[in-house]
């Protein structure tokens, strides 16, 4: 019955009742569509470093991230390739050469990284093949293709069929250079990426670096799941101690800080909501207390006890908290569904964002983290702002609250 | 069989500021079945009295027993829990909750002390008919009259099967029909139930329908007559 008077109790002013919830709904809102939107923009910088970038986990020579010289090479590549097929958690591997080096055009030059790819095999650990916004993949049976970024084919004002020019250091060290034919122009969310990396076929590579078969500078490996990820590096670690075996998070930790991040900062962010939100409620429950004082005194004066007191005053502010909560929930997994199919498009900031990996059209995500950690914030809130009314009501004598005209 | 046993009893109200010495040493006893005004002019000390004799209030100085409990001694605990189960309450503003029904605000202090729905139900009907409020049960207390709502109140203040009911000026906002109306119903269930009847009032109607009638002035008792024995 307690809970069934906090509820009519909640009603009695309707129209204050209702400000007081519209105002909960659009403050929950805000913070759930808000943390709905970062977790969409960061879980698809995540897909963006999966999927184009780094697949899950590298292999290298133990010296090559520390010194990406064309020396620290992994050298017994078809060993590891027998040992690989056998893992059943992983869905595809492609090995890569990796040099730094220079491209021309002829107009202008720039220094930037080459991937030398095995075609067949990348397109199954990254998606560059669909990135491609010009041009085509490698054909078969055609030299010297090269693949380069928007922002680089900008820069050199270059276009597909142009021809480059790479210079570079061959394996004994002798300067080198060779013409390619840009055959396509990928455009990936990361502009930097895009700025700073070129993708050739890893045999015409191996010829213009005089390097030996079967060896490579890297192995990316993609699994079937990003949830498999700690227990196979530890496995792939165990088995290749030799080499250097890391996640896609210890290659890009930041993107790794962000996800890790996010969360911490929006239950931030909701909390700063919700302490404005509990002084609203404070004192809205602190006027239905005042305007009570009478109907309080009365209810103490035939017995009912202090903790009963408590409990309606805590449920009329829990209640007229959820009710709020919920409805901003509702509301934002509504606008979180409408905008998942449409995109959010924040284009007019193209730039900054993708300059830091980021898509420019994002895609909110709300998943049950959020929804699990919003109900107990709320919930939270309204307890801690029920406990200031509940004891202004239990400071209350009866005799004198039953003589106070309100 | 006496119900309240009251020694030497003083209130004093001293803020610092303002003393006011609202009873003087009174000594009463009320019997069980008692139906008594208790008169005076205003600030003779009679709500004063009824709030100390309800556990609402403290006295400065003696005692009130109910039977063998001396409820001046008692945590403020324990003394809601022997409100709960010991006294019924009316008061002048009828003070029913007005988010529930008739039925609902009957109930409600049964729900406080434990009862089953069922018997709630019974008992909030039996009274309720016994006020002649059998048609309005489902009206909340802004649909009711003044003298309905204080006819709730009563049947309210019964419902709990207290030791006595208090009432403060119950029919000081009721018109004379109203008020002469509650009076007749608040006898009669003082007949049935043998329930102890103490009210305050103002209202010469009411103090003619009184079996005892307790003047009080300055605190101090100036008059205590039985009538219509």
């Amino acid at each position: 019955m307690i809970l069934s008077i906090a509820w009519k109790n909640i009603w009695r002013n309707k129209l204050r009742s209702l400000v007081v919830i519209t105002g909960i709904t659009l403050g929950i809102f805000a913070g759930v569509f808000s943390w709905a939107f970062y977790a969409g923009m960061v879980d698809q910088r995540i897909a963006t470093a999966i999927n184009t970038e780094t697949a899950h986990i590298q292999i290298h020579n133990k010296n090559f991230l520390e010194d990406p010289d064309i020396k620290n090479i992994i050298s017994d590549y078809n060993l590891i390739d027998n040992k690989l097929q056998k893992y059943s958690a992983i869905s595809a591997y492609a090995p890569r050469i990796i040099v730094n080096a220079m491209i021309m055009s002829a107009e202008t030059g720039a220094g930037i990284k080459i991937i030398g790819i095995i075609p067949e095999k990348e397109i199954n650990v990254t998606d560059i093949h669909k990135k491609l916004i010009e041009g085509k993949y490698f054909e078969s049976g055609k030299n010297n293709q090269i693949l380069i970024g928007d922002k680089l084919a900008e820069k050199l004002n270059v276009k597909t069929g142009s021809k480059v020019v790479i210079a570079g250091q061959q394996y004994d060290g002798t300067l080198t250079k060779a013409h390619f034919k840009v055959i396509g122009i990928y455009k990936t969310a990361n502009s930097v990426f895009n700025e700073s990396n070129v993708f050739i076929r890893e045999s015409d590579l191996r010829k213009v670096l005089a390097l030996d078969d079967a060896t490579y500078h890297e192995i990316a490996i993609k699994l079937k799941s990003n949830d498999l990820l700690e227990l196979q590096l530890e496995k792939i670690r165990s088995e290749f101690n030799n080499l250097d075996i890391k996640s896609w998070k210890e290659l890009m930790p930041d993107v790794s800080l962000v996800e890790e991040s996010v969360n911490i900062s929006m239950i931030v962010f909701m909390i700063i909501i919700l302490i404005g939100l509990i002084f609203t409620i404070i004192n809205t429950m602190l006027m239905a207390v005042f305007e009570r004082v009478k109907e309080i005194g009365m209810l103490m004066a035939i017995g009912m006890n202090h903790f009963k007191i408590v409990l309606m005053i805590m449920y009329e502010t829990i209640l007229l908290i959820m009710l709020g909560g919920i409805a901003g929930i509702v509301l934002a997994c509504i606008v979180v569904k409408l905008t998942s199919y449409t995109g959010i498009n924040l284009s007019a900031w193209g730039d900054v964002y993708a300059s830091l990996g980021y898509e420019t059209i994002v895609f909110p995500v709300f998943n049950l983290t959020i929804l699990v950690q919003t109900t107990i914030m709320i919930l939270l809130a309204g307890l801690i702002a029920s406990i200031y009314p509940a004891l202004k009501a239990l400071q209350l004598k009866p005799a004198e609250a039953l003589r106070i005209d309100v | 069989m006496k119900v309240i046993e009251i020694k030497g009893l003083e209130k004093i109200y001293n803020d610092g500021e303002i003393f006011v010495h609202a009873i003087r040493g009174i000594d009463l006893a009320f019997d069980e079945g008692e139906f008594t005004a208790i008169v005076g002019p205003s600030g003779s000390g009679k709500t004063t009295l009824l709030n100390l004799i309800g556990g609402l209030d403290t006295p400065t100085k003696g005692e009130i027993v109910v039977n063998g409990i001396n409820i001046s001694s008692l945590k403020s605990s324990k003394l809601i829990d022997f409100r709960l189960f010991n006294i019924g309450f009316v008061f002048q503003a009828y003070n029913l909750i007005p988010v529930l029904t008739a039925r609902e605000n009957v109930e409600f202090i049964m729900t406080l002390q434990g009862w089953s729905k069922k018997e709630r139900r019974k008992r909030s009907e039996e009274l309720l008919t016994a006020v002649g409020l059998a048609d309005r049960m489902e009206a909340r207390p802004s649909k009711l009259s003044g003298g309905q709502q204080q006819r709730v109140a009563v049947a309210r203040a019964l419902a709990s099967k207290p030791k006595y009911i208090l009432a403060d000026e119950p029919t000081a906002n009721l018109d004379s029909k109203s008020a002469e109306n509650l009076l007749d119903i608040m006898l009669k269930l003082n007949r049935e139930e043998n329930v102890t009847f103490i009210f305050s009032t103002h209202d010469q109607r009411v103090v003619k329908k009184a079996r005892r009638v307790i003047t009080l002035e300055d605190g101090k008792i100036i008059s205590d007559i039985i009538q219509n024995e």
